[in-house]
């Protein structure tokens, strides 16, 4: 995780087109001015940025299934529900699942576990439109070789 | 089985929050019901799903900045459920995608 850049996913460990769904891990960091504030010597992950890091996991597999012609942008989150506590230098599994292919629009479920300890999920909507900026694509395809986005996903009909 | 006209105004009246007897054919979900476009995604999703159809919000939202179509055409509840009723009997011709598009 780059917590500064608001990049919350490390790697995608598997991305299925055809099941529509995609499992992600992030490595929370052991040290950051974030747990400095949240909490005094009780630091643990806020809820926002794991239910950012469940929409940064649907946004990944939401491109995908686009093969990056269109960008998703978080419209609504429902549901979300934070479990238990996600501690400094612990590592998410994130899974996430298309559950509808609107027009111009998609629903996906989330949740965020430490080992096998459910700590959070969420419902999420997404808008999505062509790339409104070449910038945001070019950084987009280098975020992506840098999580290890499978291309050869992108070839699934 | 209730109308097509009932179920999308049960949607909008649960989606909204919107007390179920105010809401009318005559309705413009905009002009009327001051559903904005957020709110409109809940309901797509939940008119997709009620249906099993994808509603061609884009290919409308166009046609209308476009000058091809009026708002009314599509946001009229009485005429939406009859663009809805045409989405599925599409459908169930299969004659190809049920979103139209």
């Amino acid at each position: 995780m780059q917590l500064e850049y608001f990049q919350l996913i490390d790697r995608i460990v598997d991305l299925n087109i055809g099941d529509k769904t995609i499992v992600v891990e992030a490595d929370v960091p052991r040290t950051n001015t974030i747990f400095e504030g949240h909490f005094p010597g009780y630091p643990i992950m806020p809820g926002v940025l794991l239910t950012e890091a469940m929409a940064q996991s649907s946004g990944w597999l939401l491109l995908g299934l686009m093969k990056f012609e269109r960008m998703p942008f978080l419209a609504m989150i429902k549901e979300a529900k934070m479990r238990g506590f996600v501690n400094p230098g612990e590592v998410l599994t994130i899974e996430a699942k298309v559950e509808h292919e609107g027009s111009g629009f998609a629903v996906t479920s989330a949740k965020v576990r430490v080992g096998k300890e459910l700590k959070c999920s969420a419902d999420l909507t997404f808008r999505h439109i062509p790339f409104p900026h070449p910038d945001l694509r070019v950084h987009m395809d280098a975020m992506a070789k840098k999580i290890g986005f499978p291309q050869q996903a992108l070839t699934h009909d | 089985m209730s109308s097509t006209f009932e179920q999308i105004a049960n949607i909008i009246a649960e989606t909204c929050d919107i007390p179920r007897d105010t809401i009318k054919p005559e309705s413009h979900a905009i002009d009327d019901l001051g559903i904005d476009s957020l709110d409109f995604l809940d309901i797509a999703f939940a008119i997709d799903k009620a249906f099993g159809i994808k509603m061609p919000l884009e290919k409308w939202t166009q046609e209308v900045n476009d000058g091809k179509a009026t708002t009314e055409q599509y946001f009229v509840l009485k005429n939406l459920a009859d663009r809805i009723d045409e989405l599925v009997a599409a459908k169930n011709a299969g004659t190809g995608t049920a979103s139209g598009s």
